[in-house]
């Protein structure tokens, strides 16, 4: 810093003018952002919205039909299937990687060597793109080449491992693929979770005699108990928007067996030119984050508030 | 250890215990290595397979070891494969990624940071409020603002170009980059601020003199998680840009669609890891700081 700083430690008298521009600073420096998001957030909510009440088809059109695509889209035996698949992947898409994760961050927990080796083998599947996963997994399920091959080629003639072949069961590889991704994110938390509880408590429990199976089960895991919710939210958060792994992995396929809603949406939109009813589509995957998200954000809120009238 | 240990001979508790102990180390360990094979087994396939000769790969299989090594698929995949008539690799694409990533992080990451600066220390009456109405575009689908975005880049003459990819990733990016950087801002002391305002320091002198020191923890997160966000990044890609405009996640999509010759999964291989290098290579090195960004953007 210069003397100049130290001669003059009051700035000169600020004329009206300067002060309120001064004060405007940082309103302006926040306006574009604030002007970005705001058109982000509500005018392409509410435009989309408004298509998906539209006709629209090949082309944006603003001609008022009420529910119609709604009504059309619920009828849609494809959209049935999308909708289906979502719920079969949510559920075992969350209980699997939060099982394989909370198992590798419990035995990473027992002070095992070489624990950041560990750590960056089992999350790295989360840096690579969901477009590289399921492409090489995409190969692994092929009957030909992949798995199923490698095995008979250990001597197992009849071994049968082809789910992307088959439409009943494709959508259980884009569930194990999914599982695969993402334990490894799973386990991040819970790792970050276990090394925040207490440890006088965890000594109190084994002092009094506790197995380490009874410690987990008694002490720990109920003290993380809000990170298994957290992990929950985030994946079915995943699960809603999934598009890039399968249109990677299946492509919708083998036939539309794999539909999602994200690829009903782009299909409509850009495949076959509905692009009401693919709008009304897109809507009904906002209305599906909001009831996730919208209860849970107020428990937060309200975990916070219950906590600063305690502490 | 094994001054204090009894001797198990003359114990047979201890004895208990001490099998009980390898046991559940050896338990650990076997467990913890069978996951990371399954972790490993397709990074090693595909590395594997970019090296190996397509005849080799038609006649084991994929996978298997490696029986000859050759870098010709890599030098194919990059710059000289061919997709639907153009025979150029993935070099352009991969520079199309490269070209739109750079500057959305960096300008989505500069804005954040301003935004943070100013919700943590320059609040104004609302401005809480303006910041959790910014926090929504976290959660936004991307299938919500298709249309709206077509509808714009059309008007502004940027579809089919890196340029409106940036633009859409930088939108989308603000609500992130704001939230890392004003949780990161809200925990430097209140009271540093005030003397330098007392001393006479302005909003943009106590931004360069104070705030952005301290920052490198939370810009190296915030660019992290950016950037590997961002080249992976696929919806936008595919829609809004097409053939040699597209980013290389878009591409891949392209490439490995295959026809119905037999697939060419040396070269294939090759380009899925040109894809996958970028985020690969910034995970190995800051993975420290992946992490905190994974868990920092998952536990508001």
């Amino acid at each position: 810093m210069s003397t100049h700083d130290l001669t003059v430690p009051v700035a000169p008298p600020a004329t009206p003018w300067r002060e309120r521009l001064g004060t405007m600073v940082p309103i302006l420096v926040l306006a574009p952002s604030l002007a970005a998001s705001f058109i982000y957030v509500f005018v392409f909510t509410i435009w989309t919205l408004y298509l998906s009440l539209s006709n629209s088809s090949l082309m944006p059109t603003y001609l008022f039909v009420g529910l119609d695509n709604y009504a059309s889209l619920w009828a849609n035996r494809r959209w049935n299937i999308a909708y289906t698949n979502l719920f079969l992947f949510s559920g075992f898409y969350i209980v699997g990687s939060m099982a394989i994760g909370l198992l590798l961050a419990i035995l990473i927990d027992q002070r095992v060597r070489g624990e950041a080796v560990w750590r960056t083998i089992f999350l790295y599947p989360l840096a690579v793109s969901f477009i590289v996963t399921g492409t090489v997994w995409s190969w692994l399920y092929n009957p030909v080449d992949g798995i199923q091959a490698f095995v008979r080629g250990l001597g197992w003639a009849d071994f049968s491992f082809a789910l992307t072949a088959n439409r009943n069961t494709a959508i259980y590889a884009v569930i194990i693929t999914g599982i695969w991704q993402s334990s490894g994110f799973a386990m991040a938390l819970f790792l970050a979770g276990l090394r925040s509880v207490d440890p006088d408590l965890v000594k109190a429990a084994q002092i009094d005699g506790a197995s380490v199976s009874r410690t987990y089960r008694k002490v720990i895991l109920p003290t993380i108990a809000p990170i298994f919710l957290a992990v929950a939210v985030i994946q079915i958060q995943f699960a809603i928007k999934t598009f890039d792994l399968v249109a990677a992995l299946t492509r919708g396929g083998p036939g539309v067996s794999t539909t999602f809603p994200a690829i009903y949406v782009y299909d409509l939109m850009f495949q076959r030119g509905q692009i009401g009813e693919g709008a009304a589509a897109a809507m009904m995957m906002l209305a599906a984050l909001a009831v996730v998200l919208v209860p849970y954000s107020l428990w937060i809120v309200w975990r916070r508030r219950a906590e600063g009238r305690n502490g | 250890m094994a001054e204090i240990a009894p001797n198990p001979r003359h114990d047979p508790e201890a004895a208990a215990a001490t099998r009980r102990y390898f046991w559940n180390r050896f338990l650990t360990y076997a467990v913890l290595t069978l996951f990371a094979v399954i972790y490993l087994a397709p990074l090693l396939v595909v590395v594997f397979n970019s090296l190996r000769e397509q005849s080799e790969i038609a006649r084991n299989g994929l996978i298997s070891l490696p029986r000859s090594f050759r870098l010709d698929a890599w030098a194919e995949a990059w710059g000289t494969y061919c997709v639907s008539g153009t025979c150029e690799g993935m070099k352009r694409n991969f520079f199309n990624s490269l070209w739109m990533t750079i500057p959305a992080t960096v300008i989505s990451t500069l804005l954040g940071a301003m935004n943070g600066y100013v919700l943590s220390k320059w609040r104004f009456k609302g401005s809480e409020v303006l910041f959790n109405l910014m926090l929504l575009g976290v959660f936004m689908p991307g299938q919500i603002s298709l249309m709206p975005w077509a509808f714009l880049l059309g008007k502004l003459g940027l579809t089919n170009s890196t340029y409106g990819l940036v633009l859409i990733h930088v939108v989308q990016g603000i609500s992130f980059t704001t939230l890392f950087c004003r949780n990161f801002y809200v925990s430097i002391p209140d009271d540093l601020i005030k003397a330098a305002r007392i001393d006479g320091a302005g909003f943009w002198r106590i931004f360069r003199k104070i705030i952005l020191p301290l920052s490198p923890p939370i810009l190296i997160v915030t660019v992290i998680w950016q950037f590997t966000g961002i080249w992976n990044e696929y919806l936008f890609g595919v829609v809004f840009t097409s053939g040699q405009q597209q980013p290389i996640t878009a591409a891949l999509v392209a490439l490995t669609a295959g026809g119905t010759t037999a697939r060419a999964y040396d070269v294939m291989s090759a380009a899925v890891l040109i894809g996958a290098l970028p985020p690969l290579l910034i995970y190995l090195f800051g993975g420290k700081y992946f992490v905190r960004g994974l868990t920092q953007g998952a536990i508001k």
